[in-house]
């Protein structure tokens, strides 16, 4: 019981003490994991689409070597930056510059921060939207395309809106992983939560108790984020019922009313989904 | 070729590597004609559709739009796509929007109508197939015979040309082929030029007033419904309709 006191005890002290930086980290933190989470989704939607972009052997010569360009790229984007540490990316981005410019160009860590977890970020997503992309039935493209839409309009339109929703669990996965994993910028001295922990134990040499405040509002900043993601899939999925709608007045009066915001209630009388 | 062709296929052949699927088919389609295009299993009628449709690019021949050839078209396969509507087998409604939408982002994404044009040309014809008080339903939540039903409204919204149809009612359950066959009779009533890729005898002897018989790829006969039904000059359309008829 002695130890759990000492714990507690610690616990608050570094706690009144550097409150403000342990919530500091926390912000940098979730700041850089959400904006380099999106970043990484828009280069993850960009590659899925140019990826897919059809080319036959009827095509004219300058789209098919162009195409095959681009996808030799993006695959080589993909398997260097999925293929290797996210910390070692961080320090080969942040010393590159100088290195290779003669330390006339500097690029700051904030920016060499965000910059790598997206570029991570996209490189894992890219693969993430061909899977989506090709898990959507092709009647899906052939049903856009008898209606005369082009490539990027049935893209678009139809069958990225279905591939972002296939694709939100793993959305939410590189998110909570983001969460975590930014804490390797500490290497080039981004001040997250791991490094405001760092520093304190260097100050203060209570390690467990500091580990223990920083365990506490990584699994917090995470669990909102899984909870909020959830609720956003949900909301994407909409309700389980429609209304029959009628152009005839008079049956307003019939009782025809909204399912809309009764979702639960309305699968309950109809005794579940159809 | 006479000037109210809407469409000649001339020569048209399809590979798959080395299966022959379509060999040297010719046929020509009027203003108004209703073809249905029977045969077995196999027997490349779906092909015939989908290259029509430039679903599936010909391996060789020539397709004719207004006498114009559609593999050199300006604007490419989208543009042309837009005035000849398809059907399909699995109704390929696009998943993620309601009814009404479905019948509304072709008009307002590839024609370029506005928003509230769009929409009463799609409760129009949502409205003729019958499927107008289900404009907020998203696919998932339809029948069988609804989701094709919206699905021919969809193609009518585009206002094209030509439909195809490629075996609407295979997929089916037997009490939901009434409903979408009926919607197809209306619309050859009303003058739709189409062509039916069809496993319904009875459809196209009534409704149409030419029958393709298609065998291993090539067209073996065609000609009106009585000619192909009660005379058929060969002997593989006779042994076919008689499978269908002893089944």
């Amino acid at each position: 019981m002695n130890t759990f006191n000492a714990l507690f005890g610690d616990v608050s002290k570094l706690w009144e003490k550097y409150a403000s930086q342990y919530l500091t980290g926390a912000l940098n933190t979730i700041e850089l994991a959400v904006v380099a989470t999106i970043i990484g989704c828009i280069i993850g939607l960009a590659c899925g689409i140019l990826q897919t972009i059809p080319c036959s052997k009827t095509d004219n010569i300058i789209k098919r070597v162009l195409l095959t360009a681009v996808r030799a790229i993006i695959r080589i984007y993909v398997e260097v930056f999925r293929g290797t540490p996210m910390i070692l990316q961080a320090v080969f981005v942040y010393f590159a510059i100088p290195y290779l410019s003669n330390n006339t160009v500097r690029l700051d860590m904030i920016p060499a921060a965000y910059l790598v977890v997206s570029i991570n970020t996209g490189a894992y997503m890219a693969e993430t939207v061909r899977g989506g992309i090709l898990s959507i039935d092709i009647g899906q493209t052939e049903g856009a395309k008898a209606i005369g839409m082009n490539h990027f309009q049935t893209m678009l339109h139809v069958v990225l809106p279905q591939t972002m929703r296939n694709i939100l669990p793993q959305i939410a996965n590189n998110l909570i992983i983001n969460i975590k994993d930014t804490s390797v910028m500490f290497i080039i001295g981004y001040s997250e939560l791991f490094a405001v922990h760092k520093g304190i134990t260097g100050a203060t040499y209570l390690y467990f108790p500091s580990a223990a405040i920083s365990m506490i509002i990584y699994l917090i900043m995470t669990v909102i984020c899984s909870v909020i993601l959830r609720f956003w899939e949900s909301r994407l999925d909409g309700p389980a019922n429609f209304d029959i709608t009628t152009t005839d007045t008079l049956a307003h009066t019939s009782g025809m009313y909204s399912y809309v915001g009764k979702k639960d209630q309305s699968e309950a009388e109809n005794g579940g989904a159809r | 070729m006479t000037d109210n062709d809407i469409l000649q296929i001339k020569h048209l052949s399809k590979n798959f590597g080395t299966n022959k699927v379509l060999r040297d088919i010719d046929f020509s389609v009027k203003t108004g004609d209703v073809t249905s295009v029977i045969g077995a299993s196999g027997s490349g009628k779906s092909t015939l559709l989908r290259c029509i449709n430039l679903l599936e690019t010909p391996t060789s021949g020539d397709i004719l739009y207004h006498g114009e050839n559609i593999m050199k078209l300006k604007g490419g396969a989208p543009k042309y796509r837009s005035h000849v509507g398809m059907v399909f087998q699995s109704f390929n409604l696009f998943n993620n929007m309601s009814v009404l939408k479905n019948c509304m982002i072709g008009q307002i994404k590839v024609l370029g109508i506005s928003k509230q044009e769009a929409q009463q040309t799609a409760m129009h014809y949502l409205e003729k197939v019958g499927m107008a008080q289900y404009i907020k339903a998203k696919p998932r939540q339809l029948s069988g015979g609804q989701k094709q039903r919206v699905a021919i409204a969809r193609a009518l919204s585009m206002k094209p040309e030509v439909l195809l149809f490629d075996e609407p009612t295979s997929a089916l359950d037997p009490e939901m082929v009434g409903e979408v066959l009926e919607v197809m009779r209306a619309l050859a009533t009303d003058g739709m030029t189409m062509i039916v890729v069809t496993h319904e005898m009875n459809f196209a002897k009534d409704i149409s007033n030419k029958v393709v018989f298609m065998s291993d790829g090539v067209i073996c006969e065609e000609g009106s419904p009585e000619q192909i039904f009660v005379n058929p000059a060969k002997q593989e359309t006779a042994d076919f309709l008689a499978r269908f008829r002893s089944s």
